[in-house]
This record gives structure tokens, C-alpha cells and sequence, in this order.
């Protein structure tokens, strides 16, 4: 498949050799980006795993009703996202500007959802006595803390995410940005996705009672 | 100031690290002369530092201080800053024929954004009683408790987390940038099999550094939640410091040494492997013949880019892991050792038979090799649990590390900087200046770090400000020794720097091509244009290692750019 970008980039760089991945030199940085951003994930849930294997009286704070359930729905929508954004990429692909503009609409709206639930979760544990520092259920204070860490993390990636998917959208409708740079967003999105993908099972299932 | 040119952001860096380099080098002098008269007063340090060296005697926890601040400096603002960020910014994309660096922007801001850590780490020196003092390396639960862990460990150990993890960021930004510019920006005819070994080594550093920054940064934050936010990721349960019993509970000073050292080692390649690229591009030109085996040379790279994430543990051999776990860290850490010694090897082959040319920069390049080998000698030893368990705490270690990552990553860093000014500046160094400045500071070093090993072996602790005990006596004329060796090396710098200045307002007009170099960035006027070609992209059809063969006009060489 030819990507609409890689023209714009070759004229840009004539007289260049080619790319050995044959992508903008802007794909190829959100992809590094996301490499990068993987291993701070991945050391964030390392830590994770070694205070809960280190803590013997490690407590589980969830129960299904309404904690696994609400993550449930947050991982559904979160996934939905991921497919409006890929809407919006074909859309921009095929010159449909419209439709790619109500596809990254919709996709901020279920991200903003997300968030949303996220944030009622949080301040419904914070109302019970979650803390950074502490655990109202007895257990050792490192659940909430790796709680909170590991998804406010997250948090701030899908709300950072929201934040650039409007500056992407606003520019595109301006004129200024093109679909390469709506699907070098998606590849970003995807990936906030794909790490919930690790954090809902670690964080959430195993913590449940 | 806010220049997004690639040129200006490497020579910025560089004078960063300059002024890194100095301010480390002073805090070194200060700790070795109070290790060889600990109650002797320093002129004048009584005023700087009322509180830590009242009088001009420095107090054990303010040595420490100065021990991390000369670490923290000197591994991230100086062996990370110059010989990758500013050297590669200066070259990596001339050498590869492109005009700028792929994002400038990002390039531009990964330098603002190293400049405010490094401002932050330096607000540690007056913010509060005193700088942190719980090492480079910040292992908690020290670093992690709050100012009850002693003076220094209130605002200036929260400084130094943020520093560095501000840090991690420029970090990144300039590492995607780095392998962006050199997998997409290469001008027609530079194959990735004909790129300079400079630029092959800027670019593995940049995916070392890429993944490595990515996990330190997390840690950092995880250690400031432990200082602000009351949690207890690092810090384990009824610990007591200074009578204060510490209102935390289930954490593991282990987590941090892992999340550390995962990062510290890669970093040391970070460090020494542009010295790597600098060299065997230097090498060949003095030597007038090719590098031998470039090929085995990028292989031996990536093997060591790669390893460089599997040996974390063997700092760790001593802090109570698994010694299941010591064995299985330390067997990479002796194969680590196979790919260096090849790219050794590869070096005295190159110069094996070659009517070498000496100027201060080749001079400094073969410092580079012995250095390093010295250095990595010694590695032998403690990449082994059980010779290691004697010698980690000791001197034996700063011995090593200086050596090998150290003072060989300085020597890389001299040797560019020898290489590479007429094309920076315009303008040639003093050779003389430049060849007095390599033997003091070739025969200096090995006066200071020479005798470490045996104090390591006579059992000579390490991070002790002073040395009281009875079986210590009779090592203190030893450092003494050392002391003045390093006063004295340290001296020797200033030449390095008037020789800067002074070259750098009155040195004789540099040619384009002074030292009859192959590659691109020898093809453009010295200095090189704002687009760095004037316009047109150079065409590459030679490989870098055109030397000893029968090239246009007579000479000896074919450049990048030339037909054959």
C-alpha cells in the first residue's frame, strides 16, 4: 500500500536514499517514541510485580460489582476508540475529510468517556480511604500506590491523547495536516490502547477478591 | 541563541559539557586533597560552604555530597552530553550528506531541556544545607527517605531526581532524532553498509540511549513520589533513621538498584561508544590506511548495544540477589568482553605497519585504545561474584570505571575535539599546545588511577572521606601521590582550554580538508555553510575507508563524495 505521506516526504527529501522501512521520517519517530514509551511502562509494571511478589500481605481491592465491571466498560470504550481512529486514518486515506473529522470527534469523545470513568473511579476509592501512601483495607500502602502510578500514568497518556487528537483534528480541518499525520496520531492511540491492554489484566484482575 | 541548526546545538552542548567538565573536575580536586590531608583547610571552601566545610575542613557528609555532584555531573553532563549529544548533533548529519537533523525543533529543545537539568542539579548546591550525598547512583533507601537520611537529603536529593529525570526527556528527543536523521535523511549514494564509523556508533548509541533514558525516567518519578508523595516504592518497613522511625512500609531498596542499573549500564555504552566511532575514524586518517573489518566493527556494536541490557546485575552482586542470578549476570558480562576486544583488536591492526602521523588528535585516539584496555582489564576481575565480592567496595572499582568509561570517554572527547575544531571553528588548534596537553594528561592519568587497583587490593574502601583505621596508615602516602597527580593532571586541562580560546580567536585559517579525511563533512567549507552543502547535496560513491589507494591528483585517499 502506498501511504499518502511518503510522497510529500520523498519530494521533500529528493535526492535522498530511501528510507530502509520505506515511512516518514515522522512515522518512524512515533514509532521510536512508542518503543521508548513501552520500556517506561514496562519498567512501571516490573516495579509493580516486584512489590507484589516483595509484600506477603499484598490486599486485593477489587470486587466484580462495580470495580472489574466498570473496567470492563472502560476497556470496551477504549477499544472502540482505537476503531473510530481507524475510521478517521481510511477516511483521510480516501480523501473523505468529513467523515475523518466525525471519526476523531468520536474518538475524543470515548477517550474523554474513559477518562471520565476513570476519574469517578478514582475519587470513589479516594472517598473509601485510597490514598498514595495508604491502604484503608489493611494491606500494604505500595497497592494503592502502584494503583494510582501505573494508571494515572495512563491516565495522562489518554488525556494527553485527547488534547493532540483536537490540535491534529483542528489542523486537518484547517488544512494543515494531512492524513499522514492523522494516522502517525493513530499509531500513538493505539498503542495508549495496547498498553490498557497489560494494565486492565496486572492492575485489575489479579486484583480481584 | 535559539538557533534550530544542528551546527549551533552541538557546539552548545559541547560548551555545556565544558563547563561541566570544569566544575567536575573542581569538586574532584577537593575531595582528593582532603583524602590526602583530611585536616588541612582549603583556602577559601570555608566561605563557599559554610555549612559543610566550616573553617575549610569539609565534613564526611559534604565529601559525599561532592562525590555525587562530581558523578552526576560528570556521567550525565559530560560523558552523555559531549561525545554523543554534541558531537553527534555537530557531525551526524554532515556525515551523512543531509542538511539538518530530521525534526529541528525537537533537536533544538533537547539541548533547552538538558540546560534546565542541568541548571536544577546546580540549584542543589544552594538550596538547602547542602547538595545530596547519596551517590550517582542514588540508592535508596538513602536517597529515598527525606532529610531525616542526613544533610543534603531534603530539597537537594528531590533536585537531583528531578534533574535527572528532566534529563531522560532531552535525552529522548534527541536519540529519536538522532535515528530518524540517519535511517531517513542519508543523501543519494550513502548505503547504510558506506556511513562513517562515527555515525554507525552515534546511531546504536541513540537506540541504547532510546530505551535506556525511557526506564531511568520512571524511577526517577517513583523516588520523587517517595520523597513527596509518602509512598514506599524503595523504602522497606521499620527502617529507623536518625532515631526517626520512617512512616513507611513494604518497598524494596532492590527495585531501585534493578530499575537503576538496567538504565546505569547501558549508560556507560552510552558513554564510551561514540569514543568507539570518534577512534576508528581518526585512527585511519593518521594511520593512512583503512580501518581493518568496518564490518566486524558495526557487528561488534550492535553485540554490545545488545548485551549492554543483560549484564545490569553484576552491580548488584553484592546487594543480596540471588547468587543463582549473580552467575547468570555475570557470564554475559564476560562475553560483553568479547566483541570489545575484537573492536581492540581491529584498532592495532589498523595501526599495525602504518607510518603514523602524530598530531594531538591520533595521539589522543591511541590514548583511547591504551586507556581502555587498561581499564578493561580489570573488568575481568569484577565481572566475577567471587573476586568481586572482595573488590567491589573498594578502590579497585573507581579504577575501573574512570579507566573504561572515564578517562576513555575524555579521550574520545579530546580526540574529536582535535579532529574536528578546524571544521568547527574554521580555525586550526596549536599542535604544540595540543601534544603537551596529551602527555600530561596520558601520564597523569595513569599516576591517579594506576595505584587505585592496589589500593583496592590492600583492601582500600571507597566513599570514605577520610581514612582512620590502622591498616589504612600506611596507604595514605599513596594518596597523597594520587592527590597531587590529579591536582596536577587536573592543571594540565587549562592548557586544553587556553589552547580553545586561543585557537579559536587567532588560530591559523583552517583548509577544508586539513587532515586528508574520506568523509562528507571534509568535502564542505570549514566552518560548513548554514545548509551545510551551500545548496546541493553531496553524491556518495566510495565507502569511508578509501586510505592507502590510488586516488585523484596523486593522493593517497579517495573522499566519499569523489569518483573514483
Amino acid at each position: 500500500m502506498v501511504e499518502p505521506g511518503v510522497a510529500a516526504a520523498d519530494a521533500h527529501a529528493a535526492g535522498s536514499e530511501p528510507s530502509p522501512f520505506g515511512v516518514t521520517s515522522r512515522k518512524l519517530a512515533i514509532w521510536m517514541f512508542i518503543v521508548a514509551d513501552a520500556a517506561t511502562f514496562a519498567a512501571l509494571l516490573f516495579a509493580y510485580g516486584y512489590v507484589r511478589v516483595a509484600n506477603p500481605d499484598w490486599t486485593r481491592p477489587f470486587a466484580f460489582w462495580p470495580s472489574i465491571a466498570n473496567a470492563i466498560v472502560m476497556t470496551v470504550i477504549l477499544l472502540t476508540s482505537s476503531l473510530t481512529m481507524i475510521g478517521a486514518v481510511l477516511a483521510a486515506q480516501a480523501g473523505r475529510s468529513r467523515d475523518a473529522l466525525r471519526w476523531l470527534v468520536a474518538t475524543m469523545g470515548l477517550g474523554t468517556l474513559f477518562a471520565g470513568l476513570h476519574l469517578r473511579e478514582w475519587s470513589s476509592m479516594i472517598g473509601a480511604g485510597w490514598r498514595l501512601f495508604r491502604n484503608p483495607l489493611g494491606g500494604t500502602p505500595l497497592v494503592g500506590a502502584t494503583f494510582f502510578g501505573v494508571t494515572g500514568l495512563h491516565l495522562l497518556h489518554v488525556v494527553s491523547g485527547v488534547a493532540v487528537i483536537g490540535v491534529i483534528a483542528l489542523g486537518y480541518r484547517r488544512g494543515r495536516f494531512d492524513a499522514g499525520h492523522l494516522e502517525t496520531t493513530g499509531l500513538y492511540w493505539h498503542f495508549v490502547d495496547l498498553v490498557w491492554m497489560f494494565v486492565f489484566p496486572l492492575i485489575y484482575l489479579l486484583n480481584l477478591r | 541563541m535559539f538557533s534550530v541548526d544542528h551546527k549551533v546545538i552541538g557546539r552548545q552542548y559541547l560548551d555545556l559539557a565544558l563547563v561541566a567538565v570544569f566544575t567536575g573536575m573542581v569538586l574532584s580536586w577537593l575531595m582528593r586533597f582532603h583524602l590526602g590531608w583530611p585536616d588541612t583547610p582549603i583556602p577559601g571552601l570555608g566561605k563557599i560552604a559554610p555549612g559543610g566545610a566550616a573553617g575549610g575542613v569539609m565534613t564526611p557528609e559534604y565529601y559525599l555530597a561532592l562525590m555525587t555532584m562530581h558523578g552526576t555531573i560528570m556521567v550525565f553532563f559530560v560523558l552523555t552530553t559531549a561525545p554523543f549529544a554534541g558531537f553527534g548533533n555537530f557531525l551526524l548529519p554532515i556525515q551523512v550528506g543531509a542538511e539538518d537533523m530530521a525534526f529541528p525543533r525537537i533537536n533544538m529543545m533537547s539541548f533547552w531541556v538538558t540546560l534546565v537539568a542541568f541548571l536544577v542539579l546546580v540549584a542543589a548546591f544552594f538550596v538547602g544545607d547542602q547538595p545530596p550525598l547519596s551517590g550517582w547512583t542514588a540508592y535508596a533507601p538513602l536517597s529515598a527517605v527525606g532529610k531525616d537520611a542526613g544533610p543534603g537529603q531534603g530539597w537537594g536529593q528531590t533536585l537531583w531526581a528531578i534533574s535527572i529525570g528532566i534529563f531522560c526527556i532531552a535525552q529522548l528527543l534527541g536519540s529519536l532524532n538522532f535515528i530518524a536523521t540517519t535511517l531517513d535523511l542519508r543523501t543519494r549514494g550513502m548505503s547504510l553498509a558506506r556511513m562513517p564509523m562515527a555515525t554507525w556508533a552515534w546511531f546504536i548509541t541513540a537506540v541504547i540511549a532510546l530505551v535506556a533514558f525511557a526506564v531511568l525516567m520512571p524511577a526517577c518519578i517513583l523516588l520523587i513520589l517517595d520523597r513527596v508523595a509518602g509512598t514506599s516504592f524503595f523504602i522497606p518497613g521499620g527502617l529507623v533513621i536518625s532515631d526517626q522511625l520512617q512512616p513507611h512500609t513494604g518497598g524494596s531498596p532492590l527495585l531501585w538498584q534493578h530499575l537503576f542499573w538496567f538504565f546505569g549500564h547501558p549508560e556507560v555504552y552510552v558513554a564510551i561508544l561514540p569514543g568507539f566511532g570518534i577512534v576508528s575514524q581518526i585512527l585511519p586518517v593518521f594511520a593512512r590506511k583503512p580501518l581493518l573489518g568496518p564490518k566486524v566493527f558495526i557487528a561488534c556494536l550492535a553485540a554490545i548495544a545488545f548485551l549492554s541490557y543483560t549484564v545490569w546485575g553484576h552491580h548488584m552482586f553484592l546487594s543480596g540477589m540471588n547468587p543463582f542470578s549473580a552467575t547468570l549476570f555475570s557470564v554475559p558480562t564476560l562475553v560483553i568482553t568479547i566483541p570489545a576486544a575484537i573492536v581492540t583488536l581491529l584498532w592495532i591492526g589498523t595501526i599495525y605497519g602504518a607510518r603514523l602521523r602524530f598530531t594531538s588528535a591520533s595521539l589522543f585516539a591511541l590514548g583511547f585504545v591504551s586507556v581502555f584496555v587498561s581499564g578493561g582489564i580489570s573488568g575481568f576481575f569484577l565481572a566475577q561474584p567471587s573476586t568481586d565480592i572482595y573488590l567491589h567496595g573498594t578502590y579497585f572499582v573507581v579504577a575501573h570505571f574512570h579507566f573504561v568509561m572515564g578517562v576513555a570517554a575524555m579521550f574520545g572527547i579530546f580526540a574529536g575535539t582535535y579532529f574536528w575544531f578546524p571544521k568547527m571553528f574554521g580555525r586550526m588548534m596549536s599542535e604544540t599546545l595540543g601534544k603537551w596537553h596529551f602527555w600530561l594528561t596520558f601520564i597523569g592519568v595513569y599516576c591517579i588511577f594506576m595505584p587505585m587497583h592496589y589500593l583496592g587490593l590492600a583492601g582500600n574502601v571507597r566513599r570514605y572521606s577520610a581514612f582512620t583505621d590502622d591498616y589504612l596508615q600506611p596507604l595514605i602516602p599513596l594518596h597523597r601521590f594520587i592527590t597531587i597527580a590529579a591536582l596536577v593532571t587536573g592543571a594540565a586541562q587549562l592548557i586544553f582550554l587556553y589552547n580553545l580560546i586561543r585557537s579559536r580567536l587567532r588560530g591559523p585559517q583552517a583548509p577544508d580538508n586539513p587532515w586528508e579525511a574520506t568523509t562528507l563533512e571534509w568535502s564542505t567549507s570549514s566552518p560548513p555553510p548554514h545548509d551545510n552543502f551551500g545548496g546541493r547535496r553531496p553524491v556518495v560513491t566510495q565507502g569511508p575507508n578509501e586510505y592507502a589507494v590510488a586516488g585523484p591528483g596523486g593522493r593517497d585517499y579517495i573522499m566519499q563524495a569523489e569518483s573514483r
